[in-house]
């Protein structure tokens, strides 16, 4: 499955170039008792800094409430931070849900980027297509969302993602509505299609194990608010099996860190 | 099998039951027939009065059908500028609901005067009675679009009419044809006041006609025509409801499968 050598040719993602710092971030909301006064607000994260290289897969793991989708929401220019300061390359963000259209077929929905665009409806499929039958979904082109399974939906919205032409892909917990089997499968397949489409990744997961599979760097936030507490790099090479000593290293390096 | 026939079968006994023990309170000698005809003399007049029903229902359909349209674009068009303008939402929503308190029969003859007794004046009749529905319902179908979607749509660099375009409109769609559909209920009514406000044909004016005539028989026949011509208007846009928003039946379909 990972050999599929035709793929090097799309010569446009040789090198990655995406980029992302996040120097001291700091993001509040108000609560919800506006009444009770200031009291009332949420600190989601507080002195985050992070960096991650071009083309590389970082992974974000950290409690409920930790502020990871806040994290991605800054990056993907959704919100800006109260203080510190957030550059990154054009990023897109595959939410936690599908979010998947039920009016459109598959293949219209993994090119929704190239329509907003304005490229004409033939020439966005023409363009989905490849992906289509590189990544599993060959013959579900025209299928609606609701005759998919939620592994494939989940196939479509990342193919979405990566049909929106930008360097950084921020995926929040796109595993996390599968069941353990399928989000096995799923997780070996996006770890091949990262193979296949380098790009720069940021990934938020509750799943340590999932992190230390698929990333090169797993950074551990604290709860509420959220902080970086750890940052453990994988020594591990690529394609790695979630059974590799160093993954399952990683990984319980990671959940100590969480539970400090 | 037997469960399915008593299925189908079911409301129409139910439809026998209450006509029968109607014929018969009005045959008992307790009520005048000219206060309540019996069935069967509704069924008279409508064989009876075939030509001036279809006469009749002639115009008032084409008052129905033309006021929907008005409703319709005038429903749809508020729908989405509320929906742009928070500004207009504060200011001419309220506006919007106390509009619905005010009886059409204050301001029937009003517009009898603006407009005079052709035409126009049952469309702006009908269309202020049936327009509201649509809406409150597609208003509320824009507003209820999924925030998430439309921070993925944000990050696909759509910009605000693209995000209306692709996920809002698609997404209130169903609930504007149910908006519709209650307003094709209405729209009937909103006909009948119309033709009482002033108008020399139409099945409301026959019906205002027939009492003081003492033909109670053809307003209630008149009545049923309106009524099944509303029923006929309704699975007109149920079927238009098949046809634009297929995802929704396929769903509900899926779902009762398994």
């Amino acid at each position: 499955m990972a050999q599929d050598v035709e793929v090097a040719a799309e010569p446009r993602e040789e090198q990655a170039t995406g980029a992302v710092r996040l120097d001291a971030v700091r993001q509040v909301y108000a609560g919800r008792g506006r009444r009770r006064g200031r009291d009332a607000e949420v600190v989601a994260l507080d002195g985050v800094s992070l960096t991650v290289a071009p083309g590389e897969v970082v992974a974000v793991v950290g409690p409920s409430g930790s502020g990871k989708t806040t994290l991605l929401e800054l990056v993907c220019g959704l919100q800006r931070p109260v203080a510190g300061t957030v550059e990154a390359d054009p990023a897109v963000l595959m939410p936690q849900r599908d979010l998947l259209l039920p009016w459109l077929s598959a293949i219209d929905n993994a090119a929704l980027a190239l329509r907003v665009a304005r490229v004409d409806r033939d020439e966005a499929r023409r363009r989905a297509r490849p992906l289509f039958d590189r990544f599993g979904l060959h013959g579900f082109e025209r299928a609606r969302p609701h005759e998919l399974s939620g592994g494939m939906r989940q196939r479509v919205a990342f193919l979405r993602t990566l049909l929106a032409g930008k360097p950084v892909l921020c995926l929040d917990e796109p595993f996390g509505a599968l069941d353990a089997l399928t989000r096995r499968e799923m997780q070996d397949w996006l770890q091949d299609a990262l193979a296949q489409e380098r790009r720069t990744v940021l990934l938020v997961t509750h799943d340590v194990e999932e992190a230390a599979l698929l990333a090169d760097r797993v950074v551990v936030l604290s709860a509420r608010p959220g902080r970086v507490v750890a940052v453990l790099p994988q020594p591990g090479a690529r394609p790695r099996a979630s059974t590799d000593p160093a993954v399952v290293a990683l990984g319980a390096r990671a959940l100590d860190a969480l539970r400090r | 099998m037997s469960a399915r026939v008593a299925h189908r079968l079911g409301p129409l006994a139910v439809v026998l039951v209450l006509l029968g023990a109607w014929e018969l309170y009005a045959r008992s000698g307790r009520v005048d027939p000219f206060v309540l005809p019996a069935p069967s003399a509704v069924a008279s007049a409508l064989w009876h009065d075939r030509g001036l029903l279809a006469s009749n229902l002639a115009v008032t359909a084409e008052e129905v059908g033309l006021g929907i349209l008005v409703a319709l674009a005038a429903g749809f068009g508020l729908a989405v500028a509320l929906h742009f303008s928070s500004l207009l939402r504060r200011g001419v929503y309220p506006l919007l609901v106390a509009s619905q308190a005010v009886p059409i029969v204050i301001v029937a003859p009003l517009l009898v005067v603006w407009f005079g007794f052709g035409m126009l004046p049952k469309l702006a009749i009908i269309a202020l009675v049936c327009f509201f529905p649509i809406v409150v319902t597609t208003l509320d179908a824009l507003r209820a679009v999924d925030p998430d979607q439309r921070k993925l749509l944000a990050t696909l660099d759509a910009r605000r009419w693209q995000t209306f375009r692709w996920a809002e409109a698609p997404a209130a769609l169903p609930a504007a044809l149910s908006g519709a559909k209650i307003a094709v209920a209405v729209a009937v009514i909103g006909a009948v006041f119309a033709e009482y406000a002033g108008s020399s044909e139409g099945l409301g004016h026959l019906m205002l006609q027939s009492i003081p005539q003492l033909e109670t028989a053809r307003s209630y026949a008149a009545v049923v025509v309106l009524a099944v011509f509303a029923v006929l208007l309704f699975a007109l846009l149920a079927l238009a409801e098949r046809a634009l928003v297929p995802w929704v039946a396929d769903r509900t379909q899926g779902a009762r499968r398994p």
